[in-house]
């Protein structure tokens, strides 16, 4: 066979398995769950729109914090701290908010989701150390610092304007943690997808001397996607409190495998330069139906986690899969 | 014929005067002097490790020199990084072409200059129509604008890197061995797309290590062996042996 048409048809080939694997996986891993779940479970509830809609007030915070991952993880880096900083960001908006009243509570919590950010993003970017051990080193700290904060102790919140606004409140007739999860998504996307901004992040984390050369800066872009991942877990600590209308040390300590996946599974390539806002959403959703789908079917706490796990090794080898070839 | 007759008349736009370069204890440039006039190309020759790409990302701003000046357009410059070269109107194809794979091509024709509307939105439309504009113009033949690099053969990858410079280029261009990778009918239309710049008044300054290139194309040779300049010849008057006397530094016979 003629070289010219072995090579014709093998781009083609690429082309086709691309197209459908990579980036269409979770559309297609979310229909099969959904109709798995809606088909065995159709008699425990799982379809009703009560359940359905608490999948999507359940998966705010995950959803939120995978945003601002799929930023970090499209510039080549990861954020292993965002489990403590939802935690950190938390407490210190329940006592803030306590003490000072709304506002306070709310730059204190974003506040602090934004500093551990710019931490993490100063030793990434210009002490230049790897990201996924400095977050590592972070994770472990602000899951201590969360701990002292308030000797382990639950902090309520009762400020009801605070709860209303990032847990149980309405807003033309759609619950306050779905706003929250439309803005995040859109508003994400679209600096993503169509500004400058997001395609630098891309730059960096397909090719860091490439982009270097073409005049971004590539430390300032670092930084910029830890402080987002940073300020968003801190949003995501803010719905976690205002939801369960109290805070604690142990808030988003599951989350980030979650999260991880769900960035995964939504097309966020793990090494850089690819990646979706939109699959990370489908991605959270997935996860978040999952769990409740696991726990209607009245598995064991080890079984959903066993078969998390196996889902994410899953949705790991399709991606690294994608990146080798 | 490549000696451009206009070439000497003009004013050089880029000026290197004892040029010198080293990292840590290794010099890898010294006493280095050269000019490129508007329309002018001049070839880097010299054996691997001579110093040609040091040279390359001294002029591009990727490296400070360590001592010596650089002259744009009679304008004496301190480039600390690319982005300041690229405002003075220089563009590089580096050896590694410095592509984003899995961006499409006309991401990486644009990328770190993309243009946006009055949103402040990408405006995607005007990279592809110019991109492919460009595309088309100098015959690069690639599947689309919207293809991913990685997709690309290594001569298409190459037409984009070289694209690119092309368009942005206003006064230099620096190609650090564009050719290396390439079949014979790729190379002949990268040469073509090079002798094309004179008519832009593009100066060229080209490093390679095929003489038949460098005869082909340059009206001027300088010669580096060690990091230090061994001599600057009109191609007119040098041949094949003298240069490969000065890259060894041996007499041929
Ligand atoms: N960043 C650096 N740090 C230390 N030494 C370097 C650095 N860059 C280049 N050198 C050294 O400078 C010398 C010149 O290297 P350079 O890459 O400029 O050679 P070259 O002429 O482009 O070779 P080739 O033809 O193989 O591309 C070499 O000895 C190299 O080891
Ligand atoms: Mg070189």
């Amino acid at each position: 066979m003629p070289s010219a048409n072995t090579s014709a048809a093998s781009q083609a080939n690429s082309f086709a398995s691309r197209f459908n694997l990579q980036q269409y996986v979770v559309y297609f891993g979310f229909l099969a769950i959904f109709l798995f779940f809606a088909i065995v479970l159709k008699d425990s509830g799982f379809l009703t729109v009560r359940n359905l809609s608490n999948i999507v007030l359940q998966t705010a915070p995950a959803t939120i914090m995978a945003i601002g991952l799929v930023f970090v993880m499209s510039a080549g880096e990861i954020d292993l701290s965002i489990g403590s900083t939802v935690a950190v960001a938390a407490l210190a908006a329940a006592v803030t908010v306590n003490e000072y009243g709304l506002v306070a509570g709310v730059l204190a919590g974003i506040g602090a989701g934004l500093l551990i950010g710019l931490l993490n993003g100063a030793l990434v970017a210009y002490v230049k150390l790897p990201s996924f051990l400095v977050t590592l080193a972070t994770m472990g700290l602000f899951a201590g610092v969360a701990r002292s904060m308030t000797d382990l102790r639950s902090i309520p919140v009762t400020d009801s304007t605070f709860t209303g606004f990032f847990g149980s409140g309405v807003f033309l007739g759609i619950p306050s943690l779905i706003w929250w999860t439309a803005i995040a998504v859109a508003v994400g996307h679209i600096i993503y997808r169509e500004t400058r901004f997001g395609a630098h992040v891309l730059a960096i984390g397909d090719n860091a001397r490439a982009a270097s050369v073409s005049g971004i800066s590539v430390p300032k872009m670092r930084l910029a996607v830890l402080m987002i991942s940073g300020g968003l877990a801190g949003l995501a600590g803010l719905l976690y409190a205002g939801r369960l209308q109290a805070a604690k040390y142990t808030l988003g300590e599951t989350d980030l495998m979650t999260v991880i996946a769900a960035v995964i599974v939504g097309g966020t390539l793990l090494n850089g330069g690819k990646g979706s806002i939109i699959g990370a959403l489908v991605g959270s959703l997935m996860m978040g139906m999952l769990n409740n789908g696991l726990i209607l079917m009245g598995l064991s706490v080890s079984d959903q986690m066993i078969v998390r796990g196996l889902i994410i090794l899953a949705a790991v080898a399709v991606s690294l899969r994608e990146k080798s070839r | 014929m490549t000696a451009n007759p206009n070439v000497n008349a003009a004013a050089p736009v880029l000026q290197l005067q004892d040029i010198r370069k080293t990292f840590g204890g290794i010099t890898a440039i010294e006493n280095f002097s050269l000019e490129v006039r508007p329309g002018e190309i001049v070839a880097l020759v010299g054996d691997n490790g001579a110093g040609k790409s040091t040279l390359i990302k001294i002029i591009s701003g990727v490296y400070t020199p360590t001592s010596g000046t650089i002259t744009i357009e009679g304008e004496s410059v301190a480039m600390s990084n690319a982005t300041m070269a690229r405002a003075h109107g220089i563009e590089v194809v580096y050896q590694d072409l410095a592509l984003a794979d899995q961006q499409t091509v006309y991401m990486n024709m644009f990328l770190g200059r993309e243009p946006v509307n009055g949103f402040g939105l990408l405006d995607r439309r005007r990279m592809i129509n110019e991109t492919e504009k460009l595309v088309k113009e100098l015959d690069v033949r690639i599947p689309s604008a919207h293809a991913a690099v990685r997709d690309l053969s290594g001569g298409q990858r190459q037409g984009v890197a070289i694209a690119r410079a092309t368009h942005w280029a206003s006064k230099l261009i620096l190609l650090d061995e564009p050719t290396a990778a390439l079949g014979v009918a790729e190379t002949a239309k990268v040469e073509e797309i090079v002798l094309s710049l004179k008519q832009r008044n593009i100066g060229v300054l080209i490093i390679s290590h095929s003489l038949d290139q460098v005869f082909k194309l340059a009206d001027r040779i300088c010669v580096l062996r060690r990091g230090k300049q061994i001599g600057v010849r009109e191609t007119d008057k040098t041949d094949k042996n003298e240069i490969i006397a000065m890259i060894t530094g041996l007499q041929q016979h």
